[in-house]
């Protein structure tokens, strides 16, 4: 796993790169939740682009990375997942808390 | 019902075991040149159940974790999972969507639903103290379908 973290204004933007699964979910947590409370950004972009695998092990990374960054005054946006991982997204509604985007080609 | 091939093996309830199950049951599955989907949506489901025997089931200790993968005529998986954790003592609840008994390890209570949405059968028999088993199968799309 991977994580490579760029500031551009009041946006930061995680690219994860690996796997997301309950055995990296925690080194990922760490790294996120360091960045979080030390930089405090207005906006925080999780680029899933990098990611090959995800289960419902990142459901809980992004949820719990969304009440984070929430309670510090910023949000978080969930950044080009792929088509399996829109998948695992779409049975958890997480949707409807957290936007989701992606780059246009 | 013929069986074309078949895996078994045991490993301990090491995180990092998860994805030896995930990369295991992938390779099986190359025999049947399966689609990039129905790849992901197997891999999904078995990582979802190996992480609960580690994650619920060996909780409070370790122990064994007992994989049996069949590939059956025509073009369908069988997929046996299978822990001596402690057990569920309601099942039906614990398949509920968003049901979880660790809401402060961030699990959501959706890795029963991406088993059985991602999957065409999900079978879980349990008994606390004597641990868990989950069966699932799925059959593929033939090539010319
Ligand atoms: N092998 C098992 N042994 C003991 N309890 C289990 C086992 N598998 C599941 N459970 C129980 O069933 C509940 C629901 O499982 P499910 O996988 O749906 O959600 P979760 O593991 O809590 O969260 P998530 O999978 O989204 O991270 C668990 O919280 C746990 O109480
Ligand atoms: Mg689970």
């Amino acid at each position: 796993m991977t994580i490579d973290i760029t500031t551009q204004g009041q946006t930061a933007t995680a690219s994860l790169c690996g796997e997301i699964d309950h055995h990296n979910a925690k080194e990922i947590r760490e790294e996120l939740d360091r960045f979080i409370m030390s930089s405090q950004p207005k906006e925080l972009e999780i680029d899933f682009k990098g990611i090959s695998f995800m289960d419902s092990s990142g459901i809980g990374l992004i949820m719990g990375r969304h009440k984070l960054i929430s309670e510090c005054g910023g949000v978080l946006v969930v950044k080009n997942p792929q088509l399996y991982i829109k998948r695992v997204l779409k049975l958890s509604g997480i949707e409807r808390l957290v936007r989701i985007t992606n780059d246009r080609l | 019902m013929k069986i074309l091939n078949e895996v078994k093996f045991t490993m301990p309830s090491l995180s990092l075991n998860e994805a030896v199950a995930r990369a295991a049951v992938s390779s099986l599955l190359v025999q049947y040149d399966p689609t990039v989907e129905e790849l992901s949506d197997i891999r999904t489901a078995v990582s979802e159940a190996v992480t609960n025997s580690i994650v619920h089931g060996y909780r409070h200790k370790s122990g064994n974790i007992e994989i049996t993968v069949r590939l059956i005529e025509p073009r369908e998986i069988y997929i046996k999972i299978r822990d001596k954790g402690c057990g569920i003592a309601d099942i039906d609840r614990a398949m509920e969507p968003l049901f979880t008994t660790a809401p402060e390890e961030e699990r959501s209570g959706l890795g029963f639903s991406v088993m059985s949405s991602f999957m065409d059968k999900l079978k879980v028999k349990s008994e606390v103290d004597n641990g868990t088993t989950v069966i699932m199968r799925k059959k593929l799309k033939s090539h010319d379908e």
